[in-house]
């Protein structure tokens, strides 16, 4: 029979190596998904995993993709991660996102056509504002009226997308546009704009500020008292009281941080890749990054590669829509089941697996 | 008398550990048997074997003749051996007597089991209201339920587990009456304690274990109680030495502490006033569950309550924090070790900085200085003889005892003025903890004012200079230890809890 051990101390060689079991696990049973749907796995997992850096035809134009989709992602795990080693639970990072956006564009647009290179970090400053105020709704009612966190952040997300519909239909349309829903796009005003740096590489500003996040995130949990605060509050919050850690003061930093970053993120989003405030600005970002932080051990250099992983996912997948004519909740499962793996492996760090008989009754 | 019970060369070993090695002994029918031994002797594992929750490795049982192997407890229970055990399993949001159906295997229809329940209490002296919710009942009540649980199946063996660390000197008086009523109606008990003077009190028989050995066999009344303690401990004991001590300023000031419990079932303080001068140890005493974890929260500033309430060498601290308190000098140690006092996934370094950064400097601008930390927990893993693998191993792979010397060694080490402990020995072997009592005295001979917590009277009564009692959140007048009866101490931990009884006609 099958028994879990408990370990004496949490396995450091598993911390480490479970990710890339639970990869491998994924690639088994997303093949096994693949070739139920007729698909020729090995085919499937080379087209998600392996075209999109290194074919030939397609590569030139999915590389650059790769820190594009990886960059949000990135900078929004980082800020979740921290409130998950807490027990702080903002699952409403994508209406953060969201909100960020519409407060960096607004920012913007409130001066247009004004040319000043004053302009864009003013934009970053509003939509990291944008997504800090957003979280600190769910913040303060934790924390003044021990609100579930988890619920009002996820249902604000139903609220930001609804305000953005509006603002796209309203406030901030085009008055140039023709009627149409959505602003102008940002990434053509100058002033506003968050380009590549280097053409070819899908480097921006964004991706720049992801990289800052995660040294900033690594010193903070690995040097930094706060940090350790936030370690100890997850694993052990009468502890975290005993060491003079105020429960209530986490709660506002890490929701605070999260939202911040979340929404920075949105600016760089609109004012770069996506270039505009429309209906369907919203991907989803906020929402795999949940993924992207556990995938990395809740970990800032782990989310540095879950980020890129996961991205990878995401170009690979839509390359497998297109090539393979997969369906696309196929892809989602794949993600899924990624993330399931993932927690399941997890198990191996602080337990072990022994085969036994079992002991008589 | 004819015998009951006889165990022959019983052996189990878990990983790592042989928690009982060829143990023999055998009960009469009436006897009152004592198994008496430090923690981790082996005394839970023995009776677990006993009462069909352990399997033994090797070694045979009989009862009353015949081969007894219980593979559960049920199968035991239906043999006649019945346990009651040192933490109750009951259900505070039902009644006595739907916590007592729950136990049975075929229970009566509820009116006759109350009647039965009633009958079975007023018989042996222990009052009990079937229809009461166990919620409201205090822990010597509880033990009730649990006893008469155990008498309604009419045991022929009933085990019981540390059963008087619940209860007042006075509610002892009251169930050693019981217990010696169903000996002398033929019922075996074998009773599990480490507490000298009870078993010379009202055991006939003790069968003493050391590392999981028998290593004598004797009868209580004919030895002393020093006589037993150094069987039991190996060696010879040497009480902590005082030196005398010049009692200073008032360090630590309560006055008029009242707070709500932050904990389910807890008790809230009321009113709650003492000082302690430095060079002076106050001991607290009461029954578990009486306000001592809700005291030790208000003095370590977990619960903040008016800021006059609590005063560390006369500045207002009531409504300050942990860190406040510690940058003022005052240390605090919880009682529960892992989760509390320490993280249990984190490494001895990282729980050394835990409580350890504030006074020992082990962070500058809020950036931890890890080198610091890590010789800080080398310095209290050498000083308090802390037996572990090094000081990266997370708390939890500590024993109880050596993850007990770390924490009270991590606070004992910042040059405290004010030390509050509750429970510093619990569950730590007797070397271990004398070692951690001598530490205690030797702050308190630097001039540090200590308060000790503790449900070990003898404990208290050892280190102490002065005593107190909480009872149901409020606390006795403070008293000096000199003097003191036991017939005192249980009426300042609140004598039977208004729970006179009849033991009239036995």
């Amino acid at each position: 029979m099958l028994r879990l051990e408990k370990r004496p101390s949490p396995s450091a060689f598993w911390q480490k190596a479970s990710p890339f079991l639970a990869v491998i696990l994924t690639m088994i049973a997303g093949g096994i998904m693949f070739w139920i749907l007729g698909k020729n796995p090995v085919e499937a997992i080379r087209t998600i995993f392996w075209d999109p850096l290194f074919n030939a035809q397609f590569a030139s134009y999915s590389r650059p993709q790769l820190l594009v989709k990886a960059a949000p992602l990135i900078l929004i795990a980082i800020g979740l991660s921290l409130g998950f080693r807490a027990g702080v639970w903002n699952i409403g990072a994508e209406g953060q996102y969201i909100m960020g956006a519409i407060f960096g564009a607004a920012a913007g647009l409130a001066v247009y056509p004004v040319e000043s290179r004053l302009i864009f970090p003013a934009m970053l400053m509003a939509g990291a504002l944008g997504g800090w105020l957003w979280a600190m709704i769910p913040a303060v009612l934790k924390t003044v009226f021990r609100t579930n966190e988890i619920l009002v952040s996820l249902l604000l997300v139903y609220v930001a997308q609804n305000i953005l519909a509006m603002m796209a239909l309203g406030a901030l349309r085009n008055p140039d546009g023709g009627g149409f829903p959505g602003s102008r796009n940002l990434s053509q005003i100058p002033a506003m704009a968050n380009p590549e740096m280097v053409a070819g590489t899908g480097m921006h500003w964004g991706v720049v500020a992801a990289f800052m996040a995660v040294i900033a995130g690594h010193v903070l949990l690995q040097r930094h008292l706060l940090g350790f605060q936030i370690k100890l509050a997850g694993q052990a919050p009468r502890a975290a009281r005993f060491a003079g850690v105020s429960p209530a003061r986490l709660v506002i930093f890490c929701l605070g941080v999260s939202g911040l970053l979340a929404g920075l993120a949105g600016v760089f989003e609109v004012t770069g890749p996506a270039g505009q405030i429309s209906i369907d600005f919203a991907s989803g970002y906020g929402f795999t990054a949940i993924i992207v932080a556990f995938l990395g051990r809740l970990n800032p250099v782990g989310i540095l590669f879950a980020g890129l992983l996961m991205a990878l996912t995401y170009i690979g997948g839509e390359l497998a829509q297109f090539m393979l004519s997969l369906p696309s909740a196929a892809i989602q499962a794949f993600q899924g089941m990624l993330l399931f793996f993932l927690l399941a492996t997890d198990i191996l760090t602080n337990y072990r697996i022994r085969l036994s008989q079992r002991e008589a009754a | 008398m004819t015998e009951l019970l006889r165990v022959e060369g019983l052996t189990k070993a878990y990983p790592g550990v042989v928690a009982n090695s060829d143990v023999s002994f055998a009960i009469s029918e009436g006897e009152v048997h004592a198994l008496l031994g430090e923690n981790g002797a082996g005394k839970s594992t023995l009776v677990k074997m006993i009462y069909g929750l352990v399997r033994p490795d090797s070694g045979s049982m009989t009862l009353r003749g015949q081969p007894y192997q219980p593979a559960k407890p049920a199968e035991a229970r239906r043999a006649g051996v019945a346990m009651v055990f040192q933490h109750f399993s009951l259900f505070e949001a039902l009644n006595v007597a739907e916590n007592v159906a729950l136990g049975m295997e075929n229970p009566p229809p509820m009116r006759e089991l109350a009647s039965r329940i009633r009958a079975v209490s007023e018989e042996y002296g222990l009052p009990l209201d079937p229809a009461r919710m166990v919620g409201d009942l205090s822990a010597g009540e509880r033990q009730r339920v649990e006893i008469i649980r155990c008498l309604l199946q009419d045991p022929k063996l009933l085990i019981m587990d540390e059963p008087t660390s619940v209860l007042t000197p006075q509610e002892v008086d009251i169930l050693f009456k019981t217990l010696r009523q169903i000996s002398g109606e033929g019922t075996a008990i074998l009773y599990i304690s480490h507490k000298l003077e009870e078993i010379r009190a009202l055991c006939d028989e003790a069968t003493i274990l050391r590392r999981g050995k028998v290593v004598a066999t004797c009868i209580p009344r004919e030895q002393t109680a020093r006589e037993m303690a150094e069987l039991m401990v190996g060696t010879v004991l040497t009480p902590p030495a005082r030196s005398g001590r010049a009692k200073g300023a008032v360090a630590l000031e309560v006055q008029g502490l009242s707070v709500a419990s932050p904990i389910p079932f807890g008790t809230a303080l009321k009113e709650v006033s003492f000082a302690v001068r430095k060079g002076e140890v106050l001991g607290i005493a009461g029954v578990a569950g009486n306000g001592q974890d809700e005291l030790l929260l208000a003095l370590s500033g977990e619960l903040k309550s008016a800021p006059g309430a609590v005063r560390i060498d006369g500045a207002e601290m009531g409504n300050k924090g942990p860190n406040d308190r510690r940058r003022a000098g005052l240390v605090a140690a919880p009682e529960k070790r892992l989760g509390h006092a320490a993280a249990p996934d984190m490494s001895l370094v990282e729980n050394a900085l835990l409580s350890g950064v504030v006074r020992r400097g082990l962070a500058h601008r809020g950036f931890i200085d890890w080198a610091a930390a890590e010789a800080f927990a080398r310095e209290i893993v050498q000083t308090f003889d802390v037996r572990t693998p090094g000081v990266h191993v997370a708390a939890r792979a500590l024993s109880g005892g050596n993850l007990q010397k770390f924490v009270v060694g991590r606070e004992l080490s910042q040059s405290p003025s004010v030390i509050v402990i509750n429970q510093p020995t619990w569950g730590v072997d007797a070397a271990a903890a004398a070692a951690i009592r001598q530490a205690i005295l030797d702050r308190a001979a630097a001039g540090a004012a200590v308060v000790v917590i503790s449900q070990d009277l003898d404990e208290l009564l050892e280190i102490a200079d002065d005593f107190a009692a909480l009872n149901g959140g409020r606390l006795s007048p403070t008293r000096p230890v000199e003097g003191l009866t036991v017939d005192e101490i249980g009426l300042m931990m609140g004598g039977t809890h208004g729970m006179e009884v009849a033991h009239h006609g036995h």
